[in-house]
């Protein structure tokens, strides 16, 4: 979230699209109902009529798969209308500037296409194609009243002018008169004083244009100066208690702690990656914070190695593994290479792929293919005890399988950060059950002992081994404060910065602290700041709100970064620092004024996203020493041209991979031509196929939780939700002769999974084209190993091999399935 | 105070009503009154934060400072600027995911093409697992790829994993999977 849940309340106009936030997030909707209670509107597209749907102003359904189609159309609205902020697109988004000639886009294809017939890649863009015109200096050229014909408020206008209502009513499903309801009353949100919220999950993430749908969000708020404000930003309602923080720590193919680039092959040396991943600008006016990458990413090696990371090893930079260049190496690409015998050992840690992946019945196979599995959870799952699921011959499967029991929270200390970025501490209060063990525990023992094997035998490359710093234990026992200090950072030496001596071994107070020389270590640069020597920052408990009022408790608990509370907020303020919204204001500028110029720097409210001076005076006179409002980007504008997306630098309406239209009304291109498919013998796929001639989505209930696994083992919550059911409208009921509470067989071109059915009036019927598409919702919180009939499965084992160009994220949320009575 | 099934069922029915369908006319009153009833003077007292979504709830935690030294019961924080005391069903059943029998409680093994678990020692499967680690990762380590770059990894073991567990131990896991030089290093975030 740019923003957090408190600050939903401040919002003007909700939109919830692409979650179910009452159910799924239920104490969320205590801000939104607060919202509504002093006259915000509460807008829901789904396609299903869900709990948040009953609570709200505006309900309308959409098909799964077709959320870029819908907002194109609102892009189109906002511009045909006139509704945009001028003066926030004009002034911090990068609306202006001028794109290449190079750039082109027909036929649902932009220049620089190139098919992959090797896959799983569809194929991919030269995106230098897709680069902006550079004036002589080396800074973007620009047209600030956006009439240049190559500008990319231009562009952006003749791509979506395709949008209009009816054909998108016609792919969506949705209603002409709904869209334009929609439309108007969100398009309300870009007066300069009000702020409109987005908040979404999962329904807009698993979809091979999931990005897109994403990004064509975002540029909907940069149109209408929604970012940065309070009750404005894009927020994603993460779904884990801490994949926040495990997303931040990087537990990820592709980047490091920090959101640093994992080494590509050709990044030989510390100097050359630091060369490739240090994003350059030749704007006096762009802060372009990731300039300080090499401070970061020394400053990381610091921590993996200690000591022993020392200029002349380069910090040990070589001791790390590198992937290859244009690898992949995520979930679907794991999973791919373990049913390709390619992958001999491997850890399950706190996860239950064989239920959570889609397509589980690939992975489910893949796992026989093991020479040792580790699985750690808090209870037996399908994964460890794949070996003896539905269908499989323990006589036949060679893999070893090390369960270990892991402690629940409650028996441990540590953090957790939410999905506002709030970094929470929480404490031990029983021991763990049994022979259980902490999470930390068992991964400080594992990490002694494989370090004193390649200390005291022969072994392949032990450096990084032997010299990775392991002193995250006291008295023997995994010590949660340790590791929170080293994520910190500290000074590895005595040091004077700003006239300051920092003695060596004192925490580091935040990141504009961290060097690129070794005399600083830091095992997360956003956490930097989070644990200094005024102490645990997350532990704080202070009930008292900042000076704006707007919910910010700025001493309750520790957020990245540097307790920024809303990010992006530089945008909330008018080029002279002061806010679009007076009521509701995030930050202004304070500074003492003389002649219509600003003698002095300071600024009020939260932590401000850069704390120099406003782009002008109040004279309206520009300053030299100000910095553009979004400091993440090169050139320090908000993104309404992308151009470093896998799939294009505006979001188009493509198809599922699965989908029941024969043509896209958009262009001719069916699937996203850069969506990844996989293709095994256990990878099938079937469109437009009278096999499967409904639409099928997953979602989750509030009485369980992810797969199911920590919530099926419990009685109360399994009596509440028993078992695995297949949602439908009673006209699909009535066509298939079905009973509501009947069992029967949902399947697809992967598999079939038994379901109860539960007939509602929350799915109807959609008219797409000429055409009446039936959509079904199953939930994906079962699996045989719980409840013990073994009877209740995975809605995963349906779900498709495909997913997004840039993530990798599965399509789970529109396939193809059929319905049938036992 | 045990709570009986139907109480929990009322309780998280009313709460939920409470948060997210005011309005139903539920009567709040009974939420109130066990609340109170829970309160247990002789219990040591930690907050703690929602495992389940990433709204980030306080909860308070009573574990008996007397017998077992087990969870007493586990109820909103009513100091937490978040949730103010709220729970959804999932969070007011923290109890049960804590005190439950079918948790594991000892490591356990299966064999090559053995049809059953059998119970082992931390000590015995700690060791034969950093066996297999170390084993697997000395046979299949590249120095170089088929270009002739410098790689120092293995693409033959994989690690999924977690959003479950705390920032200090995905911070500590990553370090360890990344020093032994894997690639294939995912988990939750990515689904």
């Amino acid at each position: 979230m740019t923003n957090h849940w408190i600050d939903i309340k401040n919002s003007d106009c909700i939109l919830i699209m692409g979650s179910n936030a009452a159910e799924n997030h239920p104490i969320s909707f205590k801000y939104v109902t607060q919202a509504m209670d002093k006259g915000a509107k509460l807008i829901n597209v789904d396609p299903r009529f869900t709990r948040t749907s009953s609570k709200a102003d505006i309900y309308t359904a959409l098909r799964s798969g077709t959320d870029i189609a819908f907002l194109g159309g609102m892009i189109k609205y906002i511009l045909d209308n006139d509704l945009y902020n001028k003066e926030y697109t004009a002034a911090y988004t990068n609306a202006p500037f001028i794109v290449g000639k190079s750039y082109g886009f027909e036929d649902g294809l932009f220049s620089g296409y190139q098919k992959n017939e090797e896959g799983p890649s569809l194929g991919s863009y030269d995106k230098s194609k897709w680069a902006f015109e550079m004036d002589d200096k080396g800074v973007p050229k620009m047209d600030r009243t956006l009439t240049h014909e190559q500008c990319v408020f231009q562009l952006l206008k003749t791509h979506y002018k395709r949008y209009d209502l009816d054909t998108v009513s016609k792919v969506t499903g949705t209603p002409k008169e709904d869209l334009l309801t929609v439309y108007k009353t969100y398009a309300a949100t870009g007066k300069r004083d009000k702020a409109g919220t987005i908040m979404y999950a999962m329904g807009w993430t698993q979809h091979t244009v999931g990005t897109q749908n994403i990004r064509t969000m975002a540029m909907i708020q940069l149109l209408l100066g929604n970012m940065g404000m309070a009750g404005g930003g894009v927020n994603a309602l993460r779904g884990e208690s801490n994949v926040q923080g495990s997303t931040d720590h990087c537990l990820l193919w592709h980047i490091w702690p920090g959101y640093l680039k994992t080494p590509r092959a050709s990044n030989d040396s510390l100097d050359a990656y630091n060369a490739k991943w240090t994003p350059k600008t030749n704007d006096p006016l762009s802060a372009n914070w990731w300039s300080n990458y090499p401070k970061y990413s020394v400053s990381l090696l610091k921590s993996f190695f200690g000591e022993a990371a020392t200029p002349s090893n380069q910090f040990g930079y070589n001791w790390l593994p590198k992937v290859d260049d244009n690898g992949v190496y995520s979930w679907f690409d794991l999973f791919d290479a373990m049913y390709k015998e390619e992958i001999k050992g491997f850890f399950a840690w706190g996860q239950n792929p064989a239920c959570s992946g889609s397509n589980a019945s690939k992975i489910r196979k893949a796992m026989e293919n093991l020479d040792w599995m580790v699985n750690v959870n808090l209870f037996d799952n399908e994964t460890g005890s794949f070996w003896k699921g539905p269908g499989t011959d323990a006589s036949k499967i060679k893999t070893e399988v090390f369960m270990l029991p892991a402690a629940v929270s409650v028996e441990k200390e540590g953090s957790i950060t939410n999905s506002g970025r709030w970094m929470q501490w929480r404490y031990q209060g029983p021991k763990p059950l049994g022979d259980s063990r902490p999470d930390g525990d068992i991964i400080m023992e594992l990490g002694h002992r494989i370090k004193e094997a390649y200390k005291t035998s022969s072994g392949v490359f032990k450096e990084p081994i032997v010299n990775l710093k392991w002193d995250y234990d006291t008295n023997g026992v995994y010590d949660p404060h340790k590791a929170a200090k080293e994520i910190n950072g500290y000074f590895t030496r005595d040091i004077t910065i700003k006239d300051k001596l920092y003695k060596k071994g004192t925490l580091v107070p935040s990141f504009a602290f961290l060097q690129a020389d070794g005399s600083t270590s830091s095992g997360n640069w956003l956490y930097c700041n989070s644990y200094t020597e005024k102490g645990n920052m997350a532990a704080r408990r202070s009930q008292k709100d900042a000076a704006n009022n707007i919910g910010l408790y700025p001493e309750f608990a520790w957020c990245w970064p540097v307790n920024r509370r809303i990010i992006y907020n530089r945008a909330s303020v008018d080029p002279k620092g002061r806010p679009w919204d007076e009521k509701d204001w995030v930050i202004k500028f304070a500074g003492k004024e003389v002649g219509g110029k600003y003698v002095s720097n300071k600024w009020l409210g939260d932590v401000p996203d850069g704390g120099w001076y406003p782009l002008e005076n109040p004279d309206g006179s520009k300053r030299a020493d100000a910095k553009q409002p979004f400091i993440m980007q090169k050139h320090g504008h908000g993104q309404i041209f992308g151009p470093g997306r896998a799939d294009g630098p505006f979001p188009e309406h493509y198809e599922p991979l699965e989908c029941p239209v024969e043509k896209n009304y958009f262009s001719s291109r069916m699937i996203s031509p850069t969506a990844a498919v996989y293709s095994t013998k256990a990878d099938s796929h079937a469109t437009c196929d009278p096999r499967f001639p409904f639409v099928g989505t997953t979602y989750r209930v509030s009485e369980h939780w992810q797969t199911g696994l920590m919530t099926r083992p419990q009685e109360w919550l399994m009596e509440l939700q028993p078992n695995m059911f297949v949602e439908m409208s009673e006209e699909l009921a009535k066509l298939r002769g079905i009973k509501n509470g009947e069992r029967v067989n949902v399947s697809s071109a992967r598999a079939s999974v038994e379901c109860t059915a539960m007939v509602t009036k929350r799915f109807k019927p959609f008219t797409i084209g000429y055409s009446t598409v039936h959509q079904v919702g199953i939930p994906w919180h079962y699996g045989w190993r719980w409840p013990s009939t073994g009877t209740e499965e995975s809605a995963n084992l349906l779900t498709p091999p495909a997913g997004d160009p840039n993530t990798r994220i599965p399509e789970t949320k529109a396939f193809m399935v059929n319905v049938t009575k036992l | 105070m045990e709570l009986n099934r139907r109480d929990f069922i009322k309780i998280s029915g009313a709460t939920a009503a409470g948060v997210a369908v005011s309005g139903l006319g539920f009567d709040l009153s009974q939420v109130k009154s066990h609340a109170s009833m829970l309160k247990t003077q002789y219990a040591k007292e930690t907050t703690t934060i929602c495992c389940y979504c990433a709204v980030g709830c306080g909860a308070i935690v009573h574990t008996s400072k007397r017998g077992d030294g087990r969870v007493i019961n586990i109820e909103g924080d009513p100091d937490h600027v978040i949730n103010r005391g709220s729970l959804c069903s999932k969070g007011s059943a923290l109890k049960q995911l804590t005190e439950n029998e079918n948790r594991l409680t000892e490591p356990m093994y299966r064999a090559p093409y053995s049809d059953k678990w059998q119970t082992v020692s931390w000590d015995w499967a700690l060791e034969k697992i950093t066996d297999r680690v170390k084993k697997t990762r000395d046979m299949t380590f590249e120095k170089t790829n088929a270009k002739g770059q410098t790689v120092n990894r293995t693409t033959r073991i994989a690690s999924l994993g977690s959003a479950a567990m705390d920032n200090e131990e995905c911070w500590i896991y990553q370090s360890l999977m990344r020093s032994l030089g894997l690639v294939y290093i995912e988990h939750q975030a990515r689904i």
